[in-house]
């Protein structure tokens, strides 16, 4: 076994300082995401070395693609006495060596403790005149200390729409779309739709053609891909905001209301059947245009494929971990399916996460286990397993380890991916990307059984 | 030797550095003109290594937390490691290093999958973490009952002076068990470097030499330093030391246990693989117990059999020459069938290569058994020893970033010093056989090639485009920048999940990578067939 010391629910010890195998990881890295969904943009980490080290190597093994970010290289100096100094080198020398058109500045644990104000180091570095024209610094402050990877991400969406968003007073008929921590195919998929339903629109952040950048023989620093600096100064003249995912997007999204004046509707992401219809739904109205039949169609076909697929579904449980703004529409499927979601955990913190998943698991999945937040870590959700197996485990690669030991077909989902390749070219959101997770998990339900059933068992036709 | 420019790829190093320097602001291109080197290996000039990153410059290198926990302690599977601090440093540490290990039995501990943290939140940074940490302490006792808890701190730690040792004094105190913490924040040094030092100074004063009582079996034993068991090298190696009769007794760190390093200095000889991880404890055991090191590498079919060699020659047991040597040939016989088979393919075919404090220069051996030319190489965290040799160790400049790691002062501990190890040294000594040896990357570099220390992102693109080398060799955030301009990329630190490449068997596993990542067809389709054909004119409207 290699989570051999794992225990049942009943038999673990409660506790109350000690994470073991997080279901979660630190603002900056979803600063840097998001910030890599911005055209002509360099994210720089505020920190020691590492956590860019780290950042990097997580998202590229993940999007097996370049993942190009800064840092500011703190020593035991910089610690002591601020690292003002450090940040103010980088912006010169970043802009002069790698040239990008915005520098997008997270803060780490190390510059929130010894309190650096990234605000007044970018002011003074604009004032220093380290900021050659036309080019920009955006900056978030992401303290590894509060809330998670998905925490980041909307920090620093914020961020880009505070330096950016402007209402010139004249409207424009487009609305803003922020995307909430998606793949770059998901992001791809959600334009097509957009195109299909003919509306224009912003969406912020984009990392298609960034983190799926085709090979051309060149390396491009800066991809072809990401929202640019117009489009995001744009967004203050739209008509409205569509922002998906209460964790990732809500934030920004009232930021551009209460700056901007352009109302919003905050939707889910647009996973399963009903999370997509409300998507839909909530484009139409935000942009006042009624749904093209090509749509229906869309959707007739996976309700088809659904009505197939569902006799196979049918009360299997399923353990899923991951971030909350992914877990709800996904749960709210998986019950739509039949399935019974048995354990749920996201380190990610806030109420919404239990609110939203008491309504969709007391009545349908009755004796439903779900914590996030602090000590809502993969080891509780093994030890509930064990307690209580599962048919099906969904998640980021590290479920693997519960999937061998416990012999549970397990659907990699989530961030990270660290041991396939394919997840960022294929959309798991609106219809066709639902039947494309549906037949995955599917395949993986229906692959299980020919593996271990007995052979008299064992049949052509299923 | 010298490189070849007489080839057109091949631009006037001296030229090319100048050039590529250009592009930095005045005093960072002089100070990084002197970490890149136009290497001569007769006269080795003095490369500047070890010294902070400038601000801003994209680098290869990570944190002090990462070269102690990541690097030495990560592969340790009967030791439960706490990250104390916010999530992020445990949850990028956990299992990223491919570090393999077999535990004897199913009920032996192993808790390498287990990543464990205090997952500090802001009132902890606030009021501090310490009661936390205590509980987490207790917690990790109670559920998994280990012999053994090490604490790692992460940036705010040392920042709001929690006490991790006092910690662990007290709780080792109420347990009843051996923990202990290291003071490995980020920002201690300038890179990995100093982490691996941290880990060191901890092992050898708290781990190292505490259990007096058991004696390891075995007649010939041996500890293992510096190999970190990535794709399983040290399980290859560990079978050629069981057919010579060696006993490993410990291997820091690959395949170990900390029980294990508890009687590690019951040994007759240390030997050293990387030099720069871990060359401070083979130091400290010889100078308290007097136990001779050498320097060994595992990388390359012919390096292989000289370090083994040497290790049967230390024991100057016939029995264990002979059977060195019919191992050797024996493997051997099949190495040379697959270089006669694969180096044609590849002969004359450049590499560059950065990484690491070691691998850039033992890889360099594979390459050379392939008829391959290293043209650039260059090291992301080594000291001026581990290019220049370990003779240039007393010259070396300590500045305020080296003071700040502590140098264990350590004395001979006579009970148990091993004199008749140093006599035997001794005579071999005068036999031409070194002891702490290491004679660094830069005198096996030819003439004219690159030395490159802490490569950034600018330089090494500026490289790539100026000398297209057929394959580069860096890390995971090199791999997809270098591959998109159509070089294939091969990973050193996690070896892109292939190995193992230690010994011959992995040498083997080497040469047979190479011809496929050398001879794929993939770059070939970057283009489409169309490309340079005219655009069609006309047009055939859809209605």
């Amino acid at each position: 076994m290699l989570l051999r010391h794992t225990k049942k629910a009943s038999e673990a010890v409660d506790r109350k300082a000690l994470t073991i195998n997080p279901a979660k990881t630190c603002q900056p890295v979803g600063a840097m995401y998001a910030a890599l969904g911005v055209h002509g943009c360099l994210p720089h980490s505020h920190g020691s070395q590492g956590c860019c080290s780290y950042h990097r190597t997580a998202l590229t093994r993940h999007y097996k693609e370049p993942v190009m970010a800064s840092t500011s290289s703190f020593t035991e100096g910089s610690s002591v006495f601020g690292g003002q100094a450090n940040l103010l080198q980088s912006i010169s020398n970043i802009f002069a060596i790698y040239e990008p058109e915005i520098i997008a500045v997270h803060s780490t644990c190390l510059s929130e403790t010894i309190g650096d104000d990234l605000k007044q180091i970018t002011e003074k570095a604009i004032a220093d005149g380290k900021v050659p024209e036309g080019k920009h610094l955006v900056q978030a402050s992401t303290p590894s200390y509060i809330g998670s990877h998905v925490t980041g991400y909307s920090n620093m969406v914020k961020g880009f729409i505070d330096k950016f968003a402007f209402n010139t007073g004249e409207k424009k008929r487009q609305v803003n779309l922020i995307s909430g921590w998606v793949e770059p195919s998901d992001m791809r998929e959600i334009k097509r739709i957009m195109k299909i339903m003919k509306v224009p629109y912003v969406m912020l952040p984009d990392t298609s053609d960034v983190l799926d950048a085709p090979m051309t023989g060149k390396f491009q620093m800066y991809p072809n891909g990401g929202t640019t600096i117009s489009e995001m100064a744009s967004m203050g003249d739209s008509m409205a905001t569509v922002a998906t995912g209460h964790f990732c997007s809500r934030d920004s999204a009232i930021h551009l209301e209460n700056k901007c004046k352009v109302p919003f509707k905050l939707t889910d992401v647009p996973i399963g059947v009903k999370a997509t219809d409300r998507f839909i739904q909530a484009v139409s109205s935000a942009a006042k245009v009624s749904i093209p039949e090509e749509v229906n169609v869309e959707r007739g076909r996976l309700v088809d494929a659904l009505a197939d697929m569902q006799q196979y579904f049918y009360n299997k449980k399923v353990a899923v971990y991951g971030d909350p703004d992914t877990l709800i529409p996904l749960c709210e499927f998986l019950v739509d399916l039949g399935m019974k979601p048995m354990a749920v955990v996201s380190g990610t913190p806030g109420k919404e996460f239990a609110k939203r998943m008491e309504a969709i698991l007391a009545e349908k999945v009755p004796g439903a286990k779900f914590a996030n937040g602090s000590i809502a870590d993969m080891y509780k959700l093994h030890s509930w397993i064990k307690e209580e197996p599962v048919d099906l485990i969904i998640g980021n690669t590290y479920g693997k380890y519960i999937a061998r030991d416990e012999n549970i077909p397990f659907l990699r989902y989530g961030f990270p991916i660290l041991d396939r390749i394919g997840h960022s070219y294929f959309p798991t959101v609106g219809y066709m990307g639902t039947l494309s997770l549906a037949k995955d998990i599917l395949n993986l339900l229906m692959d299980y059984q020919d593996a271990n059933c007995i052979e008299e068992k064992f049949e052509l036709v299923m | 030797m010298s490189i070849n420019n007489s080839k057109s790829k091949m631009p006037d190093p001296s030229v090319l550095k100048e050039e590529i320097l250009k592009k930095y602001p005045g005093k960072i291109a002089k100070k990084r003109s002197k970490g890149f080197l136009v290497n001569d290996p007769t006269t080795v000039p003095e490369i500047q290594a070890n010294v902070r990153t400038i601000p801003g410059i994209i680098t290869q290198r990570g944190c002090t937390y990462a070269g102690c926990k990541g690097v030495v302690l990560g592969p340790t599977r009967d030791v439960v490691n706490i990250v104390h601090g916010p999530i992020g440093c445990s949850f990028y540490a956990w299992l990223t290093r491919r570090n393999q290990t077999s535990p004897p039995t199913e009920n032996d501990p192993n808790f390498i999958p287990y990543a464990l943290s205090t997952d500090m939140q802001d009132e902890n940074i606030v009021f501090g973490g310490e009661a936390k940490l205590k509980t987490a302490i207790q917690e990790a006792f109670d559920e998994f009952n280990p012999r053994s808890i090490a604490i790692f701190s992460t940036c705010p730690v040392g920042l709001i002076g929690d006490d991790v040792h006092a910690v662990a004094r007290e709780m080792k105190e109420k347990l009843g068990i051996n923990i202990f913490g290291f003071s490995c924040e980020g920002y201690r040094g300038v890179s990995q470097s100093a982490g691996h030092h941290i880990a060191n100074n901890k092992i050898f004063s708290n781990v190292i030499g505490i259990d007096d009582v058991t004696e390891p079996k075995g007649k010939f034993k041996m500890n293992m330093l510096g190999e970190y068991n990535i794709g399983g090298d040290a399980f290859v190696l560990e079978n050629y030391f069981e057919e010579m009769g060696i006993d490993l007794v410990a291997s820091f760190s690959g395949n170990s246990t900390i029980e294990s390093y508890e009687y590690s200095h019951k040994v007759d000889l240390n030997i050293v693989m990387c030099h720069r991880s871990i060359n401070y404890i083979a130091e400290m055991m010889e100078k308290k117990y007097g136990i001779p090191w050498f320097k060994v590498n595992f990388i390359g079919a012919k390096a292989t059999a000289k370090s083994l060699l040497k290790m049967a020659e230390y024991y100057e047991d016939a029995a264990m020459i002979k059977a060195t040597k019919a191992l050797i040939d024996r493997e051997m016989a099949k190495v040379q069938a697959v270089i006669d088979e694969v180096r044609p393919k590849l002969e004359g075919k450049t590499a560059m290569m950065f990484v690491g404090g070691s691998r850039a220069h033992h890889y360099q051996e594979l390459f050379t058994e392939l008829g391959m030319e290293t043209i650039a190489a260059g090291y992301e965290f080594a000291h001026r020893d581990d290019y220049e040799g370990r003779k240039v160790i007393p010259s070396i400049k300590i500045d305020a970033d080296t003071r700040n790691i502590e140098d264990l002062k350590v004395e001979k501990e006579e009970a148990s010093f091993r004199s008749e190890l140093q006599d035997k040294k001794a005579k071999l000594e005068g036999a031409k056989f070194d002891f702490e040896d290491y004679e660094g990357m830069m005198p096996e570099m030819k003439k004219g090639a690159l030395v490159i220390d802490d490569i950034s992102h600018w330089e090494s693109e500026k490289l790539i485009e100026k000398y297209r080398p057929d394959i580069f060799c860096a890390g995971i955030k090199e791999k997809y920048v270098v591959q998109k301009h159509g070089i294939p990329l091969k990973q050193l630190h996690s070896y892109d999940y292939g190995g193992p490449y230690a010994g011959f068997e992995g040498a083997i596993n080497f040469y047979r990578e190479m011809e496929r990542m050398l001879t794929t067809d993939i770059w070939k389709m970057i283009d489409a067939p169309w490309k340079n054909e005219p655009e069609m004119v006309g047009s055939m409207v859809m209605e």
